[in-house]
């Protein structure tokens, strides 16, 4: 009996032996892969245990964190609620950021190889310094200026956003979207509570997680006028020159009328007081003489049709903008459908934009004709505050030259003064825009839109801004935009506010 | 020969310390300093085991010296381990450090001293392992007893994640499977000592193999058919494998018969596979073991994953295990409680992230130094009975080891077994004993002088008749 004994043992060794392989394939071959597995609670937790770097903006602490005494050690609290949401993003437990805890997740987590000789010390030195902190180029006063006043807005808008750069920089100013929402309860060590108020958001029809100041395209009315008016001016136009206006203009069956009987009756008018008036009829054979390449060419030089746009550090992370868009403007045998080329140059049919890309265009109109790469990083500093990047502002393109950006500047500082763009005045300051009114669909209310820039008393371009509010009701719906929009400049520019 | 008592005394001495050690660093890396009493629990263990030292010194003085010191140290590695999760637990509640006897550290420390007494009892009752064949039937009826209970149970009582192999009332709960492997091993010995020449000596040769006669299949395949039933209403793959995998070791062992291992693994797999394909396309009771076998193949599938009795535990398991690495987080170190049922099945995956894959090494060791001692004292010992028990137990331990651990770390299908010796719960940790005992009686007998092996005039059993010389057991006659 003793041989199959031995035999047996020899099995029970070869039976250890498998075990004993593949516990190294466990926990030698695989252990890296299982360590950072999404299914690994430790990967989490491990996270939590020091805490993420504090989001600023202007000195305070936008995005800070709490000592909790559960598992997970740090909360991320965000104190100012709906107001930086959009920009913020939130960090839920155990799923992807967004916003900027998305784009600067690896420095605020301080993962990033910025940090790395901080990793290195806290070896050392047994510390948990945490990750390291981002500082915005917000300005709190314009920032919660906006948000109060698209909020408290007199037409009882629900939905809209604004936003405000520097034209001289690309720093953003002001970034809000209406209607937000409170991140804290999405950022919960509940998961079941956290995940139960994000699909309460994610169902909302108004979609409040959705940041509409950048991610949100939607036609932007007569605002395109400035597109084409710097085609016009780029091709032999000057601000005098008269273009043919008139009640109405029909072309390949579609029929152009102006907004009220009172604007550009008359047969001729020329491109500043077209502008000034906003002439429906004068901007639409503007746009059919000029032909549909110089428009687009002259959209695309402003930053329609780019996709690739990020705004966050001058790096290359951040917030994705969506991509505006002027429409083909073609029959289907691709020849100019120039009832469509009429209608696109009154940004209505097909055209879409961003907020964002009308700031753009009014601070680049404001900078001579050179536009800056928007931004919302201004420095990251490490957790001893050791500065470890500066924005360094960048030139994105230069649309229009100088010569061109002065006349646009010239016909916009009309359109506040002396045209519909009055309710954006602000004493003491020069003020330059454009009002759009967008129809959308059917039987709704159109969106009003004002895009603008403000020059202090030393002529210095302060401030670029942008608000659109959807679905306006009882008409002017551009009136009550312009009027934010220059409460907005205003403060940026260190005027107002609280 | 020596009886080399003191070499155990030293051994267990060391395991001790060991332990001792273990329960210190527990305390320092999670409570993140050493109390006082860290060293209780270690010398409550080294108290029970010296009992037990001396139980073996006055009844089977020449019983092999490493089998208590090494199963001491598994023991108390797991009563260590669980007082770790006492303590985790109660720091996470924010509640003060629990005591030595409460938790389910405590409840093990119990469960070992009762485990102890018994293995005592059994050293002092059993004087010859030989008595137990008088009881074979018994035991071998008892054992089959044992294995159907939790099958005609309903699953309410019997069924703990799918499995049902257990009995529960209230807060107790018991896996008669645990002690129906001894009691089965003893029977398997006993008839196959009878029937050992009839089964290894009639055969047909084919293909160069000898192959035995049809009518003595009967057994075979009687045990197969019980160990299929098993896995349909046991729903439990593991422990079929180990009933049969004990049955045809036995067998194997008796007959010296390779042919005997090629029907029965033959037989095995390929049930294990038909009850796969009917699983797959028919459901009904062999539903269980489809998913389960689904479960192994593909356990990071998030449709396993998220699925309710899927693949999450054996993740958590394998991430934990991963995350240990090498060396591990370090004992108290890791996060345990991630994984589902830490303290029983899944006991050797929340140490493995502490102790790394140098502690689980020395742990599958340490295992394996307990079988191949029980296997070596079948090897010795000088009957066919004493050497088919030992051979038996000894393998069954093996297999059972295999089959948990391999279940944990994606190597087989996963089954609901205990860890001999390190799992939280009475019936394992009891009838585990009572398989060390009888192997330490068997080991008394091989190793000491040979008188007391033939057990002729054994001064342990005075006044008791001498068991019947098994040799000398009626055997079948061969008839041509």
């Amino acid at each position: 009996m003793n041989a199959p004994l031995r035999r047996a043992g020899v099995v029970i060794l070869v039976l250890f032996g498998l075990l004993f392989a593949n516990l190294n394939w466990v926990q030698a071959y695989k252990a890296d892969d299982y360590r950072t597995n999404d299914y690994n609670r430790r990967v989490v937790v491990a996270q939590y245990e020091r805490p993420r770097g504090v989001i600023e903006a202007g000195g305070q602490g936008i995005a800070t964190n709490k000592i909790t005494d559960d598992a997970l050690k740090y909360l991320r609290v965000y104190p100012r609620k709906e107001v930086y949401a959009p920009v913020l993003g939130y960090r839920p437990v155990g799923l992807a950021a967004t916003g900027i805890e998305n784009a600067e997740n690896d420095f605020l987590s301080g993962e990033s190889d910025k940090l790395f000789a901080d990793r290195v010390k806290d070896m050392f030195t047994g510390n948990n310094t945490g990750g390291g902190n981002v500082l915005l180029t917000l300005d709190t006063k314009a920032q919660e200026t906006a948000w109060k006043e698209l909020n408290d807005n007199e037409r009882d808008v629900t939905k809209g956003a604004a936003i405000a750069i520097d034209p001289r920089t690309g720093a953003v100013q002001a970034m809000v979207s209406m209607p937000s929402f409170d991140p804290n309860p999405l950022v919960s060590h509940d998961e079941k509570a956290a995940a139960a108020a994000y699909n309460k958001l994610n169902k909302n029809p108004d979609q409040p997680l959705l940041n509409r100041s950048t991610a949100e395209t939607k036609p932007p009315g007569s605002v395109f006028k400035v597109i084409v008016s710097a085609a016009a001016l780029q091709n032999g136009y000057t601000t005098e020159t008269e273009i043919e206006a008139g009640r109405e203009y029909r072309e390949s069956g579609a029929v152009i009328r102006n907004s009220e009987d009172e604007v550009c009756p008359g047969s001729q008018i020329d491109l500043k007081a077209a502008l000034t008036t906003s002439c429906n009829t004068g901007y639409a054979r503007l746009g059919v003489t000029l032909g549909r390449d110089k428009v687009l060419a002259a959209a695309k030089a402003f930053g329609f049709e780019d996709d690739q746009l990020t705004v966050g550090d001058l790096e290359g992370s951040g917030l994705p903008v969506a991509m505006s868009d002027t429409g083909k403007m073609a029959n289907p045998d691709g020849s100019v459908d120039k009832g469509a080329l009429a209608q696109s140059s009154l940004g209505q049919r097909d055209v879409r934009m961003t907020p964002l890309q009308g700031a753009l265009i009014a601070a680049t109109v404001a900078n001579d004709g050179e536009q800056m790469r928007p931004y919302l990083v201004q420095k990251l500093t490490s957790p001893d505050l050791r500065t470890i990047y500066t924005a360094d502002p960048k030139t994105l393109r230069t649309p229009v030259n100088s010569q061109v950006a002065g006349d646009l500047k010239d016909m916009m500082v009309s359109v506040v003064e002396n045209g519909t763009g009055k309710r954006a005045r602000i004493s003491g300051m020069e003020v330059g825009g454009k009002t759009g009114t967008a129809q959308n669909a059917e039987g709704a209310d159109p969106h009003g839109w004002f895009i603008g820039f403000a020059f202090n008393d030393k002529g210095e371009a302060v401030s670029a801004a942008c608000v659109m509010l959807e679905n306006v009701p009882g008409g002017h719906a551009s009136a009550e935009a312009a009027r934010i929009a220059g409460l907005i400049m205003k403060a940026a520019a260190g005027q107002g506010g609280n | 020969m020596k009886t080399q008592r003191n070499a155990e005394l030293g051994l267990l001495a060391f395991a001790m310390v060991l332990v001792a050690a273990y329960g210190a660093t527990v305390e320092a890396g999670r409570i993140g300093e050493i109390t006082p009493t860290f060293w209780v629990p270690a010398a409550l263990l080294s108290v029970l085991f010296l009992g037990l030292h001396f139980v073996v010194r006055y009844t089977a003085p020449y019983a092999d010296p490493v089998l208590i010191p090494a199963v001491a140290l598994i023991n108390g590695l797991g009563v260590g381990f669980l007082r770790r999760l006492d303590i985790g637990d109660a720091l996470s509640e924010k509640e003060p450090i629990p005591g030595v006897f409460s938790g389910i550290g405590g409840r093990q420390l119990a469960w070992t001293l009762i485990a102890l007494i018994l293995a005592a009892i059994l050293l002092l009752v059993v004087r010859d392992h030989k008595v137990v064949s008088r009881y074979a039937y018994t035991l071998g009826l008892t054992g089959i007893v044992l294995v159907m209970i939790p099958a005609v149970l309903p699953a309410s009582i019997s069924e703990v994640n799918g499995a049902k192999l257990w009995i529960r009332l209230g807060s107790f709960s018991i896996q008669p499977g645990e002690f129906a492997k001894i009691a089965l091993v003893s029977f398997f010995a006993y008839y196959l000592v009878r029937k050992r020449e009839v089964l290894s000596l009639a055969s047909r040769r084919v293909l160069g193999i000898d192959f035995p006669r049809g009518r003595d299949l009967g057994p075979v395949v009687t045990v197969w058919l019980l160990s299929l039933l098993v896995l349909v209403f046991e729903k439990d793959l593991g422990t079929a494998l180990l009933y049969f995998g004990l049955f045809i070791v036995t067998l194997y062992v008796a007959t010296e018969r390779a042919s005997w291992l090629i029907i029965g693994l033959l037989l095995f797999f390929g049930g294990v596979y038909v009850a796969y394909l009917l699983g797959a396309s028919v459901g009904g009771p062999f539903a269980n073991f489809y998913d389960r076998a689904q479960v192994w193949l593909n356990p990071f599938d998030n449709e396993n994953y998220e699925r309710l009795g899927g693949s999450y535990q054996l993740v958590q398991g394998l991430l934990s295990l991963g995350t240990g690495g090498l060396f591990g987080s370090g004992p108290g170190g890791g996060s345990p409680r991630f994984v589902p049922e830490v303290q029983n099945d899944f006991i050797f995956a929340g140490m493995g992230e502490e102790i790394g894959l140098f502690g689980l090494s020395a742990l599958l060791v340490l295992y394996l130094l307990i079988v191949e001692r029980g296997l070596r004292s079948a090897l010795a010992v000088r009957d066919s009975f004493g050497k088919l028990v030992a051979g038996g137990l000894s393998f069954t331990l093996g297999l059972q080891i295999f089959v948990i651990l391999g279940g944990i770390t994606g190597l087989i299908p996963l089954t609901g077994q205990t860890t001999p010796f390190l799992s939280s719960g009475g019936s394992s940790l009891m009838a585990n004993w009572l398989l060390i005992a009888m192997l330490l009686r068997i080991s008394n007998a091989a190793r000491g002088p040979a008188a007391s092996g033939g057990g002729t005039d054994r001064a342990g059993g005075p006044g008791k008749k001498a068991p019947a010389q098994l040799h000398g057991a009626m055997t079948e006659v061969i008839k041509p």
